[in-house]
């Protein structure tokens, strides 16, 4: 290594196997992350690319519809609970968090640690059933089909959920702990950064939902094993009871996805436009917002499932309030922009992909909240299409614009900036061709969840394939470059982009404890002074 | 470090009310006060619970942030419960409709 | 926390802000212990109010004497771990784990109840599943079997935390009698007296949900 400024990193330090896996550096726990959610991610992809090509023909030819069920269950538990829940938190959260905020490490690092082993073992346990059997239920587990009459592993992969919960647990738990407790002196609440405040949110959110999760999950595999028939209806159990059980966790569980990525915009957007973020204390108050309110939504994902009619009224009054906080944060981006001089670097370009998907994704989901809308588009294409537009078109545009920004930070390493560039549209034009054509086939009306479709439907699937196949590429250039970028991408400044913010000033990668000394915080966030104003 | 050490006659004192709404609990069981039953059984339960928390959790001698976090689960379990209830206890205010004709 | 280097981790700047963290962190994680419990006092209202009677009927079969008994016992023993606190405050070897062996005990008596009551189930067929049996004229078994069914995922669940704190209680002993604390480091008897307290109190809900209420006669 011939890097310049401190000759030991927290990289180099040691480069034994075993100070990685025993580590409690919450940079390297960081990087265990990295590689824990990458590995998913190819996976959950794999299983979307085979899909999408059975897909591409209106008959059923390539898979049997079993193993279509299988791929798509899949599919949604891998990249939902082993790479959306915890990319952003696990990997830049974990990294750039505690030095965001001046400290030496998390407040529980071994807990930290275990986090990410509790994460492994559940993702083992999940890729042991996707190899033996399966599960078919879809991720969401129904019952009582999932209870009673689904043949395939559920008990198994029910266990690799119930698992993986706590690694969701214990990561807000010391998120939370952190945040309050091991600020840097003068670091104060309206300083934070809106990454921290967007972290914060959403380990709230882990820490209040993530355990009804938990036993949900587990009274399916108590229910399949004993049949004590806790949900079914043959001797007065009540099914919708599951559905609500599991949406009050996995409604809030969306924001747990979105939120962090939309903590990561703040701080794109603040750098590449030189700019003090505009309304600071409204986009870290609308963090908090979407976090609470986010809990009084989740019968909208009821409508059809014979929930009271009354309950349905306030779940879709309430479900149209989630989108004032997350219109505040995107108003407030904008605003930001305005006449600013933006520079257009990778992961501006990611932020702006991010900004273009998650508005449509966001106003779709209006049509959806809507209780007479949603009956027509209930379980149809309308749906996959509207919650892919925030899961991947914002949160994994977030993430990936996150990782392209601290990279050089996190490695010490420059990526080449065209290839990051281009990456970045091919993202957003295979996402588009992707999923733009899905709304239009579930406002016609196809089902999602089936592997065979009528005949008219060809064109518009065949679209959305192409898309996928472009997608898949997007997200290839990345892996490539920045793999690439760790031995022969040129060594990274303390700040390569004139960023604000503590991780800035000190050394890339940074040395073992973060800073030299405990720094001692004068300014706001985002304090840019007047660069930006040249225009007015 | 400072911390507020609980003397041990409160403690006792705590006890001894936790003893006697035990017992105030059984007692009024086996009386039927129609729908004051359940309600009397939780309040006490709650008055209980509160006790415990206050003064064996030490949470009456600490800062906002706990009192904060020591009342969070509660309201949130109270928001899961609320909200499912409002679905489940005004499903049967919209009768099915009849089976459909074969 | 207390390592080989002294009690005082090398992320933290004081002793005090280790503490002050252990103890939010211990709040936050309660907070899902009630969530995680929450799941199943949600079922548990819910069949309730939607078979009120036969809720009532399946609680007549459980014994309200062992009940009382055990809440007693529980009281009892969160009295002796907050008097473990206590001694730990004063930094008193001989009173915490004294203490803490009266509170195991306690925690053991429960579950010996609590296994008298189950066998008593087993005796009389109310384990739900295939050979649940009730002898209640004209009752449908079904929302019995769901009573039956909520009563043993709950008390369940309180038992493996039991057995859990009983665990994290002998690790405390042995900490103890090592001399790891003293006056101004107790930090892990606080923390499990926290979790013992809490688990007194999920009790505290239970007795009364399945044992009291509707009982009269």
């Amino acid at each position: 290594m011939s890097e310049p400024a401190p000759a030991t990193n927290y990289l180099n330090w040691n480069y034994s196997i075993r100070s990685w896996l025993l580590t409690t550096d919450h940079k390297r726990i960081g990087l265990l992350y990295l590689m824990g959610v990458t590995f998913f991610f190819a996976i959950g992809g794999l299983m979307a690319s085979l899909f999408r090509m059975e897909l591409a023909t209106p008959a059923g030819n390539l898979v049997t519809a079993d193993t279509y069920n299988k791929l798509f269950t899949l599919h949604g538990v891998v990249m939902i609970f082993f790479f959306l829940v915890p990319s952003v938190p696990g990997v830049l959260g974990n990294f750039v968090l505690p030095i965001m905020i001046g400290a030496k490490d998390v407040a529980f690092p071994r807990l930290n640690l275990a986090s990410w082993y509790v994460y492994i073992i559940g993702g083992c346990i999940t890729l042991y059933v996707a190899v033996t059997g399966g599960l078919d239920t879809g991720w969401t587990f129904y019952t009582p089909y999932s209870s009673t009459y689904a043949n395939t592993k559920v008990i198994t992969a029910a266990l690799g959920v119930f698992i993986t919960g706590f690694s969701s647990i214990l990561t807000g738990l010391n998120f939370i702990v952190t945040t309050h407790k091991l600020r840097a002196p003068g670091m104060t609440w309206m300083r934070l950064p809106l990454f921290v405040w967007a972290i914060y949110a959403t380990s709230l959110i882990m820490v209040l939902a993530t355990p009804v999760l938990a036993i949900t999950i587990a009274l399916i595999a108590i229910e399949r094993a004993t049949g004590i028939g806790i949900f079914d209806p043959a001797i007065g159990g009540d099914p919708v009871l599951f559905q609500h059980m599991f949406w009050f966790y996995s409604h809030p569980a969306v924001y747990i996805m979105i939120l962090p990525s939309m903590g990561v915009m703040s701080e794109l957007i603040a750098c590449f436009c030189r700019r003090r973020i505009f309304g600071y204390s409204f986009v870290a108050a609308s963090s908090l917002a979407i976090a609470i309110i986010g809990f009084f939504v989740w019968g909208h994902h009821l409508f059809v499932s014979t929930q009271s009619p009354y309950a349905g009224m306030v779940f879709s009054f309430l479900s149209f309030l989630v989108a004032i906080p997350s219109a505040v944060k995107a108003f407030n981006w904008t605003a930001t922009m305005y006449k600013s001089s933006v520079s257009w670097q990778t992961p501006m370009v990611y932020a702006m992909g991010f900004m273009g998907l998650f508005l449509i994704g966001g106003l779709t989901g209006l049509f959806l909240a809507n209780l007479a809308v949603d009956i027509h588009l209930h379980d149809t294409y309308f749906v996959v299409a509207h919650f892919h537009y925030i899961m991947v078109g914002g949160a994994l545009m977030g993430y990936l614009g996150g990782l392209h920004y601290w990279w050089p930070k996190i490695t010490g390493k420059l990526y080449p900036e065209w290839w990051g560039k281009f990456s970045a549209l091919t993202v957003f034009i295979g996402f588009n061709l992707t999923f733009m054509p899905q709304f239009v086939l579930g406002f016609m009306g196809m089902p999602r969840r089936y592997y065979s479709y009528p005949v008219e439907w060809q064109a518009l699937n065949v679209l959305s394939s192409a898309g996928a196949t472009i997608l898949g590429v997007g997200y290839l250039i990345p892996m490539i470059y920045l793999i690439w970028s760790l031995k022969n991408g040129k060594p990274a400044p303390a700040n390569p982009w004139g960023a604000k913010g503590l991780e800035w000033t000190t050394p890339s990668p940074p040395p073992m404890h973060n800073f030299e000394q405990t720094p001692i915080v004068t300014e706001e966030a985002y304090a840019y002074g007047n660069e930006g104003h040249g225009h007015g | 470090m400072k911390h507020h050490i609980v003397p041990v006659r409160l403690y006792l004192g705590i006890f001894g009310a936790l003893m006697v709404l035990t017992a105030i609990t059984v007692t009024v069981s086996f009386y039927d006060l129609g729908f004051l039953n359940t309600f009397v059984a939780i309040t006490i339960a709650v008055c209980k619970a509160t006790l415990v928390i206050l003064y064996f959790m030490h949470v009456r001698y600490s800062n906002k942030l706990i009192w904060v976090f020591a009342g969070a689960g509660f309201v949130w379990l109270v928001i899961l419960i609320a909200f499912t209830l409002s679905d489940t206890m005004t499903r049967a205010w919209i009768p099915l409709p009849p089976p459909l004709p074969m | 926390m207390a390592d080989s280097h002294g009690p005082l981790a090398h992320h933290f700047d004081s002793l005090e802000q280790q503490y002050e963290s252990a103890r939010l962190g211990m709040w936050t994680f309660l907070i899902t212990e009630v969530m995680m419990f929450g799941g199943l006092f949600l079922g548990y209202v819910v069949y309730r109010t939607k078979y009120p009677d036969l809720f009532v009927a399946g609680s007549h079969h459980l014994d309200i004497t062992l009940g009382a008994f055990n809440t007693v016992v529980l009281i009892v023993s969160s009295l002796t771990m907050a008097m473990a606190v206590h001694a730990a405050q004063e930094g008193r070897r001989a009173r915490i784990i004294g203490y803490l062996w009266l509170t195991l005990l306690l925690g053991g008596t429960f579950l010996g109840v609590k296994v008298v009551e189950y066998s008593h189930k087993f005796h009389d067929h109310l384990i739900p599943g295939a050979h649940f049996q009730w002898h209640g004229a004209g009752d449908p078994v079904g929302p019995i079997q769901l009573f039956f069914g909520y009563y043993f995922l709950m008390t369940g669940l309180h038992a493996v935390h039991m057995i859990i704190g009983a665990g994290l209680l002998l690790w405390l002993i042995r900490l103890a009698s090592k001399n790891r604390f003293s006056a101004e480091f107790f930090t892990p008897v606080e923390m499990v007296g926290l979790y013992w307290h809490f688990v007194d109190i999920v009790w505290i809900f239970l007795f009364p949900l399945l044992y009291l209420i509707g009982r009269h006669g």
